[in-house]
């Protein structure tokens, strides 16, 4: 964190004065390790079994918070009798398809819940990989994001053993199913010695209960990984079951990629999800807005009212246009028709089905796995625009790029026109960031852009404009989507840059007479209201921009609730009624922070509740209510359709119910927790720029792992051409042990070339104890440790680490994993062919090969 | 000239002339603390246009930097040790506090059985002393280097005539003569930011309080709080550096806590003010030249005869 997120390291160096314990596990030892009490360096992508090693600690020596973990979470529901455990099928969950490498996760569901029509109805096909992609309409998107943020449906009230005796309960399935995770498979697996795992087990679990909590960040170390949404779920296991969810000082912190990852979430830019997690709609299931919302609108919870968050969308799409006669538009909203995610894209453009690409704000030749692919398929489009701050890799691949080197690409024959668009940075342009703790601060413009360049908000604005100009008095159905758009955004500077707060105030919505709305809960299902984002709603509340807001924290509570707005209801920790106990007082003193005030009959404390404001701790809902009215007394988890945190998840998830430990695709070694040597559900990429090394490989017996350094900035655009940062880490150099050196005869300063089957890149060698040699019984791994800042263009160039990566995909999210096997030797790499060459010699002695096309 | 060569010097800005000034500011740079981001060493050289100094790989760890120079005025060290054989250096010199190298420390870098031995990973910004007796200042011919009214030392490059003289003179090594350009440059604790009561640039930038800023009195204080708390955590190798005045050159305004010998990071470990004897090297120039006059006025006289 300290290596990647410095700034945001403050606040963990402000917790070590007042006596936090810091614990840094990572395969490096990083700028954040130098400050942690505690460093636990363990191979990379064993996280679950790490994780899932302090789970099997918790439940085995009793240390859960039993109070919170039965009356909040699902631990005491009751799970149908034809589920399986992977203790039980040697490592898979019932429902396993081979044949499809797909989860059935019927058999998941707790006890009698009824086959849900709507989740029938949302999981009809079956997740595919990219490569079934030219039968669109049989396929499904991502399903656990095609739920939406209230997660998918079930049974609201699951039968429930609140002693946590039954057999079937999830409390009891987690015991046996972490039962193998002890600290000695922990060791065998992770490379980390009991003693050390012991230490993080006994920290964590004193410094969690009544008294204390203990907080988790990360960030892509654990996203970035064929089994990447099953370890945040593992860590999510835990923080349950300690009970640091919902209150002050606890919690899951994922600390994203650039300054406004999370707001480009929140208001996506991706394939499969409307603003607000509301879910894309699919072109077979959801014909019309009633096929859409009826999923959603009977269940319980807050994403019960996911009816009124659509329409308000619509009407703040089509304004006038949309009406209850015509669905409010429903039917101008684009559909799926299959997986649309990054590297679907890139095959269908290595394929030809794809000829057009905008890259803006991103450098997938450089930041993006399997660099040959992304060029491949860039060098194959018909257009490509790229809008950068500086001339990035991307927009020249197709003279300087590593295929015109190696001959595989000439560029006479790459037909792809390129229009590169000078950007706009931030201090050029006014708008929001969203950070990480869902925090929107306002950014002022502080200087015009210098020449051509221009924000992406005029951008999109004047594409929209001359579109729409195009179009104009056209009478094709098709047209009307764009000309029925409200797009009259005001403009305003020498620029006539589009009013970045005219904006904002249309995400945060208004309602039938035009004035700022205040509150989501607000929102109507008649098309009375217009909400660009609904969980933005609020931002703008007293027409004031919210945003802007910089009361000091001095001049303000500890919670600090004039800073900026959070999202949903400026509300600063999610879930916050679990702060409190069952019967709405606080946990403990030291830890008080929303509790149930019997006098005024609401509940009150340092921040917003998140929660009904008046239900009392003890009420029981009417039987067959829905939306927020079915919320109980105790159940804090307002967006889960049962109000309780899952420990469980009976469906939503493509590979498993639990986390359980896969290696990574590739690997040096044997899977010592389970049969299954990899996800099975896994996606494969079947292209022939894309071969697996083979697991246990003998030509390829490293695990490399890609990373950032402090002084760059992801794939380098924003760096690697600046004088200052440049100089601090002027050259792409490849991190390795004393003992790998020796190994491979690796000087220190000097050059070594990477190699996995996809391409060989060199760098120069830094030979330190810093990167730890691990013991896993008998045998020794090693680590390559790659920053991946560099590429051909700006001040100081390099082989990008990219070029090594190869694809495989995690099923519910499609990312790949950051760590893969190579090899390592000293000297330089060939030029030209001769690199293609050494390649195709690794290929052959490892028998590495692309995935099989039907393998999807 | 200032009146005073070396020793303790409480009023260092009225020494030099000022009248009615203002108290004595300075850095305490605490690199406990210190993660190595170089935020600070980014926010100097964008502040006061200090250009690009090369671009090559060092193999010093992360510090590609290497030295404080004309152009890097602000220097982040990077040190890599193994721990668990010695866990800190002994170069068998005079220091604070019991010598090194007894039980492992605990927590990063710990020696464990699965592994080699641990590391650990020393960072530390270096900067300008502004010390309160500043060579570079005593030995400038045309008044370019000066004593500010906050006690600081600056260099002002419209006056500088590239003469060099106070290069060799620096005990630290930090002021230095700009290739291409044959001026002398150095920190100038941001004098024009601090005259309008900002925070000079690179404790602005610091995250994490690395780098403090403010009264030199008040940070000599802080830093031995900082110190007593860290020698109760069982820290033994934690130092202060430069915090006294009477060292060699009479205390430095920019101060350091260290976690290890002042060797380790590049530091000299006793500086001296490089003019501390100019005074009685004049006064026996001057007794020297008298002689020679006598000797002279003695000729003549002689030759009269």
């Amino acid at each position: 964190m300290a290596e990647c997120h410095p700034v945001g390291f403050q606040w963990v160096m402000e917790a070590k004065r007042k006596g936090a314990t810091i614990i840094h596990v990572d395969p490096r030892f990083t700028r954040t390790s130098v400050v942690a009490d505690l460093h636990v360096p363990l191979r990379a992508g064993t996280d679950i079994a790490f994780l899932g090693g302090l789970v099997h600690h918790v439940l085995e020596n009793d240390l859960d918070f039993r109070e919170y973990v039965v009356h909040y979470t699902n631990a005491a529901a009751i799970v149908g009798e034809d589920f399986r455990d992977t203790e039980d099928l040697d490592g898979l969950f019932s429902g396993y398809d081979p044949e499809k490498q797909q989860y059935d996760p019927t058999s998941w569901q707790y006890e009698n819940a009824p086959q849900s029509p709507a989740a029938g109805e949302r999981d009809p096909g079956q997740p595919a990989g990219p490569a079934a992609s030219q039968e669109p309409e049989e396929h499904e998107s991502a399903r656990s994001e095609q739920t939406g943020s209230g997660g998918p449906t079930v049974q609201a009230k699951p039968e429930r053993d609140e002693t946590l005796q039954h057999p079937r309960c999830v409390f009891q399935i987690l015991k046996r199913h972490f039962a193998r995770y002890t600290p000695q498979l922990v060791a065998e697996v992770c490379g980390v010695p009991e003693e050390d795992f012991l230490r993080v087990a006994k920290a964590l679990t004193e410094n969690s209960g009544r008294e204390r909590t203990s907080a988790f960040c990360y960030a892509v170390g654990w996203t970035h990984h064929s089994t990447g949404v099953q370890i945040i779920r593992t860590a999510s296991i835990l923080q349950t079951l300690l009970g640091n969810i919902g209150r002050p000082g606890g919690g899951i912190l994922a600390l994203r990629g650039h300054a406004s990852i999370q707001g480009s979430t929140d208001i996506p830019t991706l394939f499969n999800i409307l603003p607000g997690y509301i879910p894309m709609p699919h072109a077979a299931q959801h014909r019309s807005l009633e096929e859409f919302v009826a999923e959603d609108a009977g269940s319980t919870g807050f994403w019960g009212n996911m009816d009124a968050y659509t329409v308000s969308l619509l009407k703040a799409w089509w304004g006038d246009s949309a009406t209850a006669d015509n669905e409010f538009r429903f039917d101008y909203l684009p559909r799926l028709t299959g997986h649309h995610g990054t590297y679907d894209t890139v095959v269908n453009q290595i394929e030809g089905r794809s000829p057009g690409y905008l890259v803006v704000g991103e450098n997938p030749a450089v930041g993006s796995a399997n660099g040959k692919m992304q060029r491949l398929g860039l060098a194959n489009l018909e257009w490509l625009v790229v809008r950068d701050l500086t001339m990035i890799e991307t927009a020249t691949f197709w003279k300087d790029g590593p295929e015109i080197e190696s001959g595989e690409l000439r560029t006479e024959d790459i037909g792809t026109e390129v229009f590169f668009l000078p950007a706009a940075s931030h201090v050029e342009k006014k708008g929001s960031f969203t950070n990480t703790q869902r925090m929107l601060q306002w950014r002022h413009q502080a200087v015009q852009p210098p020449g051509d360049a221009r924000s992406d908000l005029q951008f999109y604005f004047e594409l929209g404009r001359r579109i729409r100009a195009k179009l104009a008095g056209s009478t094709d159905e098709m047209d009307r989507p764009l000309l029925d758009l409200t797009w009259d955004y005001p403009t305003e500077g020498p620029l006539d840059e589009p009013d970045a707060e005219a904006v904002l105030r249309e995400i945060n919505g208004w309602d039938d007479s035009g004035d700022a709305l205040s509150s989501y809960t607000q929102l109507a299902t008649d098309g009375s209201t217009a909400c660009g984002c609904w969980i933005y709603c609020g931002v703008y509340a007293d027409e004031t921009n919210q945003a802007a807001r910089r009361t000091p924290h001095w001049e303000q509570s500890l919670v600090a609730p004039e800073w900026g707005w959070v999202w949903p209801a400026n509300r600063r920790i999610l879930y916050n009624r679990a702060s409190a106990d069952p019967d709405g007082k606080p946990w403990s003193e030291r830890k008080k922070y929303v509790w149930w005030d019997a006098e005024q009959e609401k509940w009150v404390g340092e921040d917003v509740p998140d929660f009904v404001a008046d239900r009392a701790p003890d009420h029981v809902p009417e039987e067959g209510a829905t939306g927020p009215d079915a919320l109980g007394g105790r159940d804090p988890f307002i967006m889960q359709t049962d109000g309780k945190a899952w420990l469980y998840v009976p469906t939503g998830l493509a590979d498993g119910p639990l986390p359980t430990f896969y290696e990574p695709v590739e690997s040096p070694v044997r899977n010592a927790a389970h049969r299954p040597q990899r996800n099975p559900a896994l996606e494969d990429v079947a292209e022939p720029a894309n071969p697996i090394n083979p697991t246990e490989s003998r030509v390829f017996p490293y695990v490399f792992t890609s990373y950032r350094l402090t002084e760059h900035h992801t794939a380098g655009g924003m760096s690697r051409t600046l004088p200052y940062l440049s100089e601090l880490q002027p050259e792409m150099f490849v991190e390795v042990s004393p003992r790998l050196a020796e190994e491979r005869g690796l000087e220190h300063a000097g050059w070594a070339t990477i190699v996995t089957s996809r391409s060989a890149i060199e760098a120069r060698v830094m030979v330190t104890a810093r990167m730890r040699s691990l013991r896993l019984g008998e045998q020794w791994v090693e680590h390559v440790g790659l920053p991946y800042h560099w590429g051909a263009n700006g001040l100081v160039t390099g082989d990008s680490v990219n070029d090594l990566v190869g694809i495989a995909l995690d099923p519910n999210v499609h990312i790949q994993d950051k760590v893969g096997t190579c090899d390592i030797r000293p000297g330089r790499r060939p030029r030209g062919p001769a690199l293609l060459d050494l390649v195709e010699d690794y290929r052959r002695r490892s028998g590495a090969h692309p995935a099989e096309e039907d393998d999807a | 000239m200032s009146s005073s060569l070396s020793g303790p010097l409480h009023d260092v800005a009225g020494d030099a002339g000022h009248e009615d000034h203002p108290p004595r500011m300075g850095f305490f740079t605490d690199t406990s603390v210190c993660i190595g981001c170089k935020a600070c060493e980014v926010a100097c050289k964008e502040w006061n246009l200090v250009p690009e100094d090369g671009l090559s790989l060092s193999g010093m760890s992360y510090d590609n930097t290497q030295a404080l120079g004309a152009s890097t005025w602000r220097h982040v060290a990077f040190v890599e040790q193994p721990t668990g054989r010695a866990s800190r250096t002994d170069l068998g010199m005079p220091g604070i506090g019991p010598p090194g190298g007894a039980e492992p420390p605990a927590g990063p870098g710990q020696e464990t059985d699965s592994g080699e031995g641990g590391v650990r990973w020393l960072m530390s910004s270096d900067v300008c002393k502004h010390c309160t007796h500043a060579a570079c200042l005593d030995v400038c011919p045309t008044g370019s280097l000066f004593r500010t009214e906050f006690g600081t030392v600056v260099v002002q490059e419209d006056i500088c005539n590239g003469c060099g003289y106070c290069v060799p003179a620096c005990p630290y090594g930090v002021i230095d003569i700009r290739p291409g350009d044959g001026r002398a440059f150095k920190c100038t604790l941001c004098y024009d930011r601090i005259g309008e009561g900002m925070t000079p640039a690179c404790a602005q930038a610091c995250p994490t309080e690395s780098i403090q800023y403010g009264e030199l009195d008040e940070l000599r204080e802080r830093a031995g709080r900082r110190l007593g708390e860290l020698q109760e955590q069982g820290v033994d190798g934690a130092r202060l550096y430069g915090a006294d005045p009477d060292d060699g050159v009479g205390g430095d305004g920019a101060f350091f806590l260290l976690l290890d010998e002042p060797e380790v990071y590049g530091l000299p470990p006793d500086p001296v003010v490089t003019t501390r004897d100019l005074g009685s090297m004049w006064r026996h120039v001057g007794a020297a030249a008298l002689g020679l006059v006598g000797v002279g006025v003695a000729s003549f006289i002689g030759r009269r005869r």
